[in-house]
This record gives C-alpha cells, sequence and structure tokens, in this order.
C-alpha cells in the first residue's frame, strides 16, 4: 500500500538575527525521514527545540516565521509538497492535511463564532454544501463529548473552556475528511484531569474517522497512548524510530532509554517528625474580591523533609506559598516557623524570619534580574544576610557554584547567556546562600524538559541530604510528586482534600477528587488509556 | 441591562467628567495665573481707582467658583460674553470661523483616512521589505517635522521650485466651493501630510499587531488566499483599532490647523485664538480653548467607544 | 559594538549643531543684531546663507538662535523628564492612592493637546524665558509619567522585584538596583524624543509670537521673521526650517537606534 505521506531526509532551515552580529543560518531539522499509511498514526517525541511541531507544519509544506523548507522532499499522497507552487499549497490544505495547534485558545478568531470557524474550510474548498459541514460538524461536537451539541458551534471562543475549544479545535480539523491531521501539543495546556478527557476524544475521533494523524508531544506517556509508531527527535535529528510497543518496552538508544525512565527516581519517605512549619487554619482571599482562594487550610513540614503541595490550576496551591511568604497576608489562622509565630504580613517580620524561609520560582527566566551577574545574584543574600564582602564573598559564591554543579567561571556571565535548567540551578543556588531551613518551591521543574527537570529534582534532594533542608514543594505533577515527597496535601478549590505520609496518600481507599486526579496522570506502558476509561465507565456503571 | 451599554455609558460619563475638569483648569487656571482681566483691559496707565472700577462691573470680586459657575452656564448656551479688544460678540465671531477651520480639517481628512488606510495595509502586507521600509522612512521624516516646518517646505516646492500655488489662502464669505477648494489646496496639502504619515503608521502597526495572532496562522493553514486572510480573519478583528487610529488622528487635526492656519493667514478659528493670545484677551481665549478641547475630548470618547462596541468578549459576554 | 550608519550620521549632525552654536559667540561672522547688508540677499562669499529681512547676516542669526532653540529644549526636557520620571516611578512603586492622584492629574493634562493649553496659560503669563521652560517642561512631564509608570510597573511585578521583597531588601535597593538599570534603555530612548519634542515646541511657539520674544531669537523666531518673504520669491526662511528638520531628524534616528538595543536583554558591561 501506498504511504500516505512520506518524508524523505527532510533539511530545515531558518535565518537567526542575533542583536548586534551578523545573521546566521541555524539547521532546525537535518535529514529526517518519516513515512506513514492512511489511517495510522505517528507520534514525534522530543524536547523542545527538537524540531518536532516543524517537521509537523513541514508535512503541509508550512514554514513558520521565515523557516524553510531547503532540502529533501514531502511527499504527500503521492507528490512531493515541497517547493509546490502558492496555489496547489492551498489546494491541499485544509483538505488534504489540517492542523490542531497547541493553544485553541489563541488558535480561534475571537470575532467570529465556533461554527463559522469548524465549517469555514468545507465551504471555501467547497467540499461540502453549508447545511452538511453544519451536520457534519455538530455530529463531530457530539463524538468529541461537547455540552449541547446543537447550540455549541453558535458560542464564541471565549464564551467556552479551554479543553471544549481544544475538542472544537479538533473538530474543525476533521471536519472537511482530511487524510491527514497534525496534532501539535493538542493536550500540553490543560490540567491532567481535562487532558485524559481530551485524549480520549482524540484518540477515538482518530480511529472512528479512519484519518492518519502525526501526534507532537513531549511527554513520552501520552503518546504511548494514542500512536502506533514513535519518532524520537533530538537537535533536529532522529534519535530512533520504531513502533511504539518497541520503544516504550525496548528502547534501543540511551537517549530514548533515559526518557521512558525519566521521574523514575526511587525516593523513601521518612517518618514524621516534629513540624519546623506549621499552617494551622488558613484562610485567606484577594484584595477586592468576596471569594476565599485559601479554606482553612492546615499542613505541617518536618525538618530536612519535603511536603508536596499537589493541585490543579485554581486549586490554591500557589496562593498557599503567597500566604506563608507574608505576600498575600493571611485573614484568618495562624503560621509557625521555627517556633515562632509569623507575623501575617511581609513587613512584620524579622530579618531571620526572612532568611530562613526562601522561595525558587517556576519562570528562572523573570525570578534573575537580567542586568545581573550570577555573582551578583547569588551574591546578595551573602552580603545582605550575613555581612560577606569582596574575597570571602568570592569564596562563598564558588562553593555554591560547585553545589549547584556548576563552575565558578559562571559567576561573571548574565542570566541571558545560561541555559533554562542552568538558570534554575542558579535560583536555587541563590536560596542556598541565605542558609534557610526551608524552600517554598513553586513549580520549579514544570517550564523544564523532562531530562532537565530530573536533574534539578536530583539536585534538591541531594542538597536536602547534605544541609538538612526542608522543602515546601507545590506542583500539579503527580510523577514529581512521587519523586520527592515525604508528604503530601492535595488541594481541590482552596481546601486541602486529603493530607498524610506519602505512601498512605498514594494508597486506598481514596476520595473521589484524588482518585479522579491519580488515575488521570498518563503511565508509561500500552494500554492505559483503555485501561482507565474501561474502569471508570464500569465504575459509573456500578452507581 | 446589557454589559456593553453600561460600559458605553462609563465611558461617556468619563469623557464629560474630564472634560468639565479641563474646563476648570481652562477657567481657574488663566484667573489664577498673575495679571487680571481689569488690568490686561486698561493697560499699565490705569489708576487704582478705575482698577477697581472695572472690576466691579466685571464682577471680577465675586469669589472664582461662582464667577466659574457662571462663565460655564453661560458657555454652555453659546453665550461667550463680548471680546476685550474689540467688544465683538465671541459667539458670533467663532461661528464664523469654526465653519471655516471644519472646512480645512475635512478636507484634509476626507483625503488623509483613505490614503493612510491604504499606505498601511500596504505597509504591513509588505512588511520588512522595501515598499515598507521606504513608507516608514518617509513617514518618519514626515513626523520628525513641526507642521510649520512642513508647511514652509511645502510653499517652497509649489510656490518657488514649481509655481503652481498662492502661498496666501484668503478665503471669505460668498467664494464658490471650487474658488474654496482651490484656495485651501496648500494648507489641505500641509495638514494631509502631517496627519498621513501618524495615522498610516498606527495603521500598519495596528494591522501587524492582528496579522501576528495565531488565529491568522489557523486560517493560513486552512488553505485560504492571502485576500481570504485578511478579508476574512485580519479585518474584523482589526477594524475596532484601525477606526480608533483613524480618529484619534482627526483629533490631532485640532493642534495642525492653528499652526497650519496662521502659516497660511487662513481666517479661521486657530488663527483668531493665536491672534488673541498675543492681544491677551482672555475671554476669547478661554471661549476657544474650551471649543478645541471639546471637540478633542469628544472624538477620543468616540474612539474609545468604537473599541468598546468592537470586542466580541464585551459584545458577547459569558 | 556596532553602530548603524544612520546612528553615527545622527550622532555627527547632532554633535556639529551642538557645538557649534555652543561657540557660536566665537564662530558667528557677525553679531546678533548687527545689519550688515542688504534686505533679504541671497547667498554669497560675505554672507555664507544670505541676509534677512532687515539685513542681518543669516549664519550668525542661525548660531545665536541654535543657542536658545537648544538650551531651552534642553531645559525643558530635562525639567520634563525629572518631575515624569520621579513621579512616574513614585506611582508605580507605591500603587495605591499615590498613584491614583497622580494618574488622574496627568490624565486631565492629558486630555487637550499640549499646544492648546500652552496657548492657553502663554495668554496670562509672562514670555520670559524661564516661564516659556516651565510651561513645556510641566506640559511634557506627563509624557514622561506615563511611560516611566508602565515601564516600572511591568518590572514592578518581575520575579526578581518580589525575590528582593522577600528578601528585605529597602524600597531604595528595588528602585535603583533592580527597577532602574532595567528601565534604563527606554528612558534614555525617551529622552531623545522628549528633547526633540521640546524643539519642536519652542519653535512652534516663537512661530506663533508666542516663544523667544525680540531681540533673542531662536530658529522658529527666524522663519516667522522672514516668512513674507516668500510671497517675493525669497527663501531665507527655509534655513532656519531646514536647520529644526535636520536637528529634528538626526535625534529621530539616534533614539530609534537605542530604541532597538533594548530588545537584548544581555548586561551592560559593553553598553
Amino acid at each position: 500500500m501506498a504511504d500516505l505521506l512520506s518524508i524523505k531526509d527532510l533539511v530545515i532551515e531558518a535565518t537567526s538575527y542575533p542583536p548586534g552580529e551578523k545573521p546566521r543560518t541555524v539547521t532546525l531539522v537535518d535529514g529526517v525521514s518519516v513515512s506513514l499509511e492512511k489511517g495510522r498514526v505517528l507520534g514525534l517525541i522530543g524536547e523542545s527545540g527538537a524540531g518536532k511541531s516543524t517537521i509537523g507544519l513541514a508535512a503541509m509544506a508550512y514554514g513558520r516565521g521565515g523557516v524553510r523548507l531547503t532540502g529533501g522532499e514531502v511527499r504527500l499522497n503521492g507528490r512531493n509538497i515541497r517547493g509546490a507552487g502558492a496555489v496547489t499549497l492551498r489546494e491541499l490544505r485544509g483538505r488534504e492535511v489540517t492542523y490542531v495547534a497547541q493553544s485553541a485558545a489563541a488558535a480561534f478568531n475571537p470575532a467570529k463564532k465556533l461554527m463559522e470557524q469548524v465549517i469555514e474550510t468545507c465551504l471555501l474548498h467547497k467540499i461540502m454544501t453549508r447545511p452538511a459541514a453544519e451536520a457534519r460538524a455538530v455530529e463531530l461536537f457530539r463524538k468529541l463529548g461537547l455540552p449541547n451539541p446543537e447550540g455549541f458551534g453558535n458560542r464564541y471562543p471565549h464564551q467556552v473552556s479551554g479543553g471544549q475549544l481544544q475538542r472544537a479545535m479538533t473538530a474543525m480539523a476533521l471536519c472537511p475528511k482530511p487524510d491527514l491531521v497534525i496534532f501539535d501539543e493538542p493536550t500540553t495546556a490543560l490540567d491532567v484531569t481535562t487532558q485524559i478527557e481530551v485524549l480520549a476524544a482524540i484518540k477515538e475521533a482518530i480511529h472512528d474517522q479512519g484519518v492518519a494523524a502525526i501526534y507532537i508531544t513531549h511527554d513520552l506517556a501520552v503518546v504511548a497512548q494514542v500512536a502506533d509508531d514513535i519518532m524520537v527527535l533530538r537537535h533536529g535529528k532522529t534519535v530512533e524510530y520504531g513502533p511504539t510497543d518497541q520503544i516504550i518496552n525496548r528502547p534501543g538508544q540511551a537517549y530514548t532509554q533515559a526518557l521512558v525512565s525519566v521521574r523514575e527516581i526511587a525516593h523513601v519517605e521518612k517518618p514524621d517528625a516534629a513540624p519546623i512549619l506549621t499552617v494551622d487554619a488558613v484562610t485567606a482571599r484577594y484584595k477586592g474580591t468576596n471569594f476565599d482562594v485559601l479554606k482553612r487550610v492546615s499542613v505541617a513540614v518536618a525538618p530536612g523533609q519535603t511536603l508536596a503541595v499537589v493541585g490543579e490550576s485554581g486549586s490554591g496551591k500557589s496562593t498557599l506559598a503567597r500566604a506563608i511568604t507574608g505576600l498575600l497576608p493571611a485573614g484568618q489562622g495562624a503560621i509557625t516557623f521555627a517556633g515562632r509565630c509569623l507575623s501575617p504580613d511581609l513587613a512584620g517580620r524579622s530579618r531571620d524570619d526572612l532568611r530562613e524561609l526562601q522561595m525558587i520560582y517556576q519562570m528562572a527566566d523573570t525570578a534573575m534580574n537580567p542586568r545581573q551577574t550570577v555573582g551578583t545574584i547569588i551574591g546578595r543574600p551573602l552580603e545582605f544576610y550575613f555581612g560577606l564582602k569582596g574575597a570571602e564573598k568570592a569564596k562563598r559564591v564558588a562553593e555554591l557554584l560547585d553545589q549547584i554543579e556548576m563552575g565558578k567561571g559562571f559567576a561573571e556571565r548574565y542570566p541571558a547567556e545560561l541555559s533554562g535548567g542552568q538558570k534554575q540551578r542558579v535560583c536555587i543556588a541563590r536560596a542556598l546562600a541565605a542558609k534557610p531551613k526551608l524552600i517554598i518551591c513553586d513549580e520549579v521543574t514544570s517550564a523544564l524538559d523532562p531530562l532537565v527537570a530530573d536533574g534539578i529534582l536530583k539536585l534538591l534532594l541531594e542538597l536536602q541530604a547534605r544541609e538538612g533542608v526542608a522543602y515546601l514543594f507545590i506542583t500539579h505533577d503527580l510523577a514529581t510528586v512521587r519523586a520527592i515527597a515525604d508528604k503530601i496535601a492535595v488541594m481541590y478549590r482552596g481546601e486541602v482534600v486529603r493530607y498524610g505520609q506519602k505512601s498512605d496518600v498514594l494508597s486506598p481507599p481514596f476520595d473521589d477528587y484524588t482518585d479522579l486526579l491519580l488515575s488521570s496522570v498518563p503511565e508509561m506502558r500500552l494500554g492505559w488509556l483503555e485501561e482507565v476509561l474501561g474502569r471508570r465507565r464500569m465504575e459509573s456503571a456500578g452507581n | 441591562m446589557h454589559p456593553l451599554i453600561t460600559l458605553v455609558v462609563q465611558r461617556i460619563a468619563l469623557g464629560l467628567i474630564l472634560l468639565l475638569a479641563v474646563s476648570v483648569l481652562i477657567f481657574l487656571g488663566v484667573e489664577a495665573l498673575p495679571g487680571d482681566t481689569a488690568q490686561a483691559i486698561l493697560g499699565q496707565g490705569a489708576t487704582p481707582e478705575t482698577l477697581a472700577n472695572m472690576r466691579e462691573s466685571l464682577g471680577l470680586n465675586e469669589p472664582a467658583i461662582s464667577r466659574y459657575f457662571t462663565w460655564l452656564g453661560h458657555a454652555l448656551t453659546g453665550d461667550f460674553g463680548v471680546a476685550l479688544t474689540n467688544k465683538i460678540d465671541i459667539a458670533q465671531a467663532i461661528g464664523q470661523r469654526l465653519g471655516n477651520t471644519l472646512f480645512l480639517a475635512a478636507c484634509a481628512g476626507v483625503i488623509a483616512v483613505p490614503f493612510a488606510i491604504g499606505l498601511g495595509l500596504l505597509a504591513a502586507r509588505h512588511n520588512g521589505r522595501w515598499p515598507d521600509k521606504l513608507i516608514s522612512g518617509v513617514t518618519l521624516a514626515a513626523i520628525s517635522l513641526p507642521e510649520f516646518v512642513a508647511a514652509y517646505f511645502v510653499i517652497y516646492l509649489l510656490t518657488q521650485v514649481f509655481p503652481v500655488l498662492q502661498p496666501v489662502s484668503m478665503v471669505f464669505p460668498g467664494m464658490g466651493f471650487l474658488e474654496r477648494l482651490h484656495a485651501v489646496a496648500l494648507p489641505v496639502i500641509v495638514l494631509v501630510m502631517v496627519v498621513l504619515a501618524h495615522m498610516m503608521r498606527m495603521t500598519r502597526a495596528a494591522i501587524l499587531n492582528v496579522m501576528q495572532s495565531p488565529y491568522i496562522e489557523t486560517a493560513e493553514l486552512k488553505g485560504l488566499s492571502p485576500m481570504q486572510v485578511i478579508w476574512r480573519h485580519a479585518l474584523p478583528n482589526a477594524v475596532a483599532p484601525i477606526v480608533s487610529v483613524v480618529v484619534i488622528n482627526l483629533a490631532y487635526l485640532v493642534v495642525g490647523v492653528v499652526v497650519v492656519e496662521v502659516v497660511f493667514s487662513y481666517n479661521a478659528l486657530g488663527q483668531y485664538l493665536v491672534d488673541h493670545v498675543t492681544k491677551r484677551d482672555l475671554p476669547v481665549v478661554q471661549a476657544v480653548g474650551l471649543i478645541f478641547a471639546a471637540v478633542y475630548i469628544g472624538l477620543n470618547i468616540f474612539a474609545d467607544v468604537v473599541g468598546i462596541v468592537a470586542n466580541p468578549r464585551l459584545r458577547h459576554p459569558k | 559594538m556596532r553602530i548603524p550608519f544612520s546612528a553615527l550620521l545622527g550622532l555627527a549632525v547632532m554633535g556639529l549643531m551642538l557645538l557649534s552654536s555652543v561657540l557660536a559667540q566665537w564662530v558667528a561672522p557677525y553679531g546678533l543684531n548687527e545689519t550688515v547688508g542688504k534686505v533679504w540677499e541671497n547667498p554669497s562669499a560675505t554672507f555664507w546663507l544670505g541676509t534677512d529681512q532687515i539685513g542681518r547676516d543669516i549664519l550668525s542669526r542661525l548660531l545665536y538662535g541654535g543657542q536658545v532653540t537648544i538650551f531651552v529644549a534642553a531645559a525643558s526636557s530635562a525639567l520634563a523628564f525629572s518631575m515624569g520620571a520621579f513621579f512616574g516611578f513614585l506611582a508605580a512603586v507605591r500603587g495605591g492612592w499615590v498613584d491614583t492622584t497622580l494618574s488622574r492629574i496627568v490624565d486631565v493634562m492629558m486630555a487637550v493637546p499640549s499646544l492648546i493649553v500652552a496657548l492657553v496659560v502663554l495668554s496670562v503669563l509672562p514670555l520670559t524665558l524661564p516661564t516659556l521652560i516651565l510651561v513645556m517642561g510641566v506640559l511634557d512631564s506627563t509624557r514622561v509619567f506615563r511611560l516611566s509608570r508602565a515601564v516600572a510597573a511591568d518590572i514592578a511585578v518581575m520575579d526578581y522585584v518580589e525575590a528582593a521583597k522577600l528578601r528585605g531588601e529597602g524600597q531604595s535597593w528595588i528602585i535603583f538596583r533592580e527597577i532602574l538599570p532595567n528601565a534604563m534603555s527606554p528612558l534614555v530612548a525617551e529622552f531623545g524624543m522628549r528633547f526633540i519634542f521640546a524643539v519642536l515646541f519652542i519653535s512652534t511657539l516663537s512661530f506663533l509670537g508666542l516663544g523667544i520674544q525680540p531681540p533673542d531669537t531662536d530658529w522658529g523666531g527666524m522663519v516667522r521673521e522672514n516668512k513674507e518673504g516668500l510671497i517675493y520669491g525669497k527663501s531665507a526662511a527655509m534655513v532656519p526650517a531646514a536647520a529644526i528638520a535636520v536637528l529634528a531628524i538626526a535625534v529621530n534616528t539616534v533614539a530609534d537606534w537605542i530604541l532597538s538595543r533594548t530588545s537584548s536583554l544581555k548586561g551592560g558591561r559593553n553598553g
């Protein structure tokens, strides 16, 4: 059977314009070959900058923002479309290949109704009449599990939720009956409990319609659920390409093995001990609102241990961090730290309170002043809290850089010259410089690629073992929780719904929300999605 | 009530409050500064006695607040009093000249708006390539110049180098429409030049802003032609910012006319204002200042209201 | 660091104009109000740029006038800048009622074009150098206020500022060490824009007869003095007009270049 899509030795280049230097050509994709039969799903996986989205768009012969397809061939339905004329490309885009973007919220035109946008391709390419297209769209809305399928199309993009928009975008891609659909990280921006629903809907729709698909993601566990074949990419080159079963269960390359075994850090929980931080029935709300974002939250952290606070967006987990640091003074309740009762607001806290309670942020990029060198950034707490100056300070900065596994040469560099992982390490060093008793880590690994994130987690664990510092670790990612926590607090809509030692929290019997949350986290094995959905169906039938 | 109406009403109310604040500024600002009207009328040779009499007859001994409300009340009914220098009724003098000013601004607007939008589209379409660079370069030079300098370049070019027009624009009552058009040709060219540059740059920025949205890529990936992308997806979202750009620049014409009228000795409101500032004829300055402020603020309110009405999030709330 | 040719040219022109005006007393061939030739003489070896409406040397007057134009513009933009930046930063860092009050005052001042406000105010105030500088500076400070408030507010919500607050740093460290270094580039470019705006503003006022008063003069005033010449085919007014245009374009090019460099976040060692 002839391949629907066959890419041979594809080379993709772009021109970069570094400020103050001559423009230069960079190669984004180098000699990648792929083939895809009708009705099959190919997963493209890799870290940021691996070129996976670029290859996905190349299947439509589209280069985003000055990206050029400079070599090899892209055969779609038997003809080479690389370098084809604008008219040919317009004919095939939307008719033979369609695209589902990561952020549906931005990819829909805010000024037009959803129905207009979903059927637009069908009408402009004259694939079907308006009534037929509308009927098909409603049918797709129903299949994708959207509420009120008949009325759904009459709404504007801002009137529906993110998960619904992502499904509407899938409907838009499937509506003109294409041969191939490109899914570009369609569930990455969603909460984990929403992700599983959208993932299931997409998978069902793909099989139902018999289309072929390219599924792009950085999450191997997700792609394992939908893809027949997987290609692992790194720096624009193919690392490994094979059937899903082989990639997941018998990875041939070291890099693939690392991706498969990511977050499998074995962490034995420590026994509970007298706490260093106690949050007792804390309630908080933002100024000018009449809604409590934290409702009587009580947790405790033991010295040298990690409490993981886990929850989805809107659960109040980051607000808890703001209440503890004093940025958002708690309305009611008490916070006790190292035997002292902390003032609710920042202004009322002593210098020792501030020093012993440090914070690391999600976005290391914005957490460091771009005009200060790494040496200044790490050196400032030394100067501020301990009065260190000159050679003494430089010596301590070098020690700290050593602790985060970076050489002392980095002291002279600016944040813009560091990689994402290095930036986060510098932030860790800045927190350590204050010799804290507790560090609040707010989603510190969420913005990083899985392998880099793993490195950060290992470093944090090592530092805890050596320095005896406690962590309050805020995250939405349960794999991270397993890897680092001694205790866990599960938050939902401002309340702690489950709290205790890690082994207790993660063992049944569960409350409904924790059950939903835990069972929604994709697992790195084939057939997991069907298993979970089957179990959920049985349970709801049993009720 | 529909939240949209609430927002529009709020915006208009805010604008009116702003105008009121500006009227206070115009009136009290002038009152609070050194020197007073009686002194201005009588000149340096006035005796203390005649000054006191004059103050009495002008009502200057009343508290400033009550004089402000009297002034505002009269102004709202179209009574601005008489000019100090020639005792001519101000409202009447303004009436004649306002027409001339509006005629000049309207001519400039009618030419500048389509040109600005067209050139803005062209520059945005060829973003970064030579048509864009050329247009952007020329307009950058044009906005760098003050109106009167631009005016003299045009005059020099069209009366000395290529002598096709007269450097003075006289209009008088009873003049035919075509004669009038010919008379205002030069000032209109200058105003168009100044306003066009600003308007075109802002239009270009507004369109580029929309063209960089992810939903434009979605449309391209649907296989739409460039015209379809612009017509169906860019324009519906660009209309509001473009209208706002146009209106804000028309408001800017208000300033442009003041200088250009003086350059061409064009007998209208701006010339009238400048003349009476020089003569320190305060009632006239206050009256004309208030009118300019009202037009400017009014147009800005209109621009904001268009922006509110065109926003789909506000038009179709959740 | 590479400076583009246009910015280099702009810098050179700016420098030349600045230098020759400052040195007017020494380089000008004739005195400011010396009648040395006939009315509206064409440029010649004696009068490089010709003579004006009462036979004074235009080149000499251009140099002396430039002194006034540049001095008034520099003084008023410095005033606008220090006032605007101070209150703008204050509003951004303090927030609350300080911010609200200052912002409302600026809203009212900016509700009407500055030229109209200036005309109203100058109908009462004496037309002296200090008044002109004060009026222009105060009116123009509103734009600096808006910009510096916006820039500082953008920076103030960054995590590194929050980190500094959590560390217990004082207000002065936060303003001078965390916010200011990151706000510098847009503010420096803004200073260029304010300066050029002040040049245009004072020129316009003088042209309308409401700026620099005789016997002193500036470039706008010189255009006014010679404008009747155009009716008789004498183009003396074009010389000061061209001077204004050249200075305006030169400063704009330099400010543009500074602004284009703000996208680079790299540290400040080389510039």
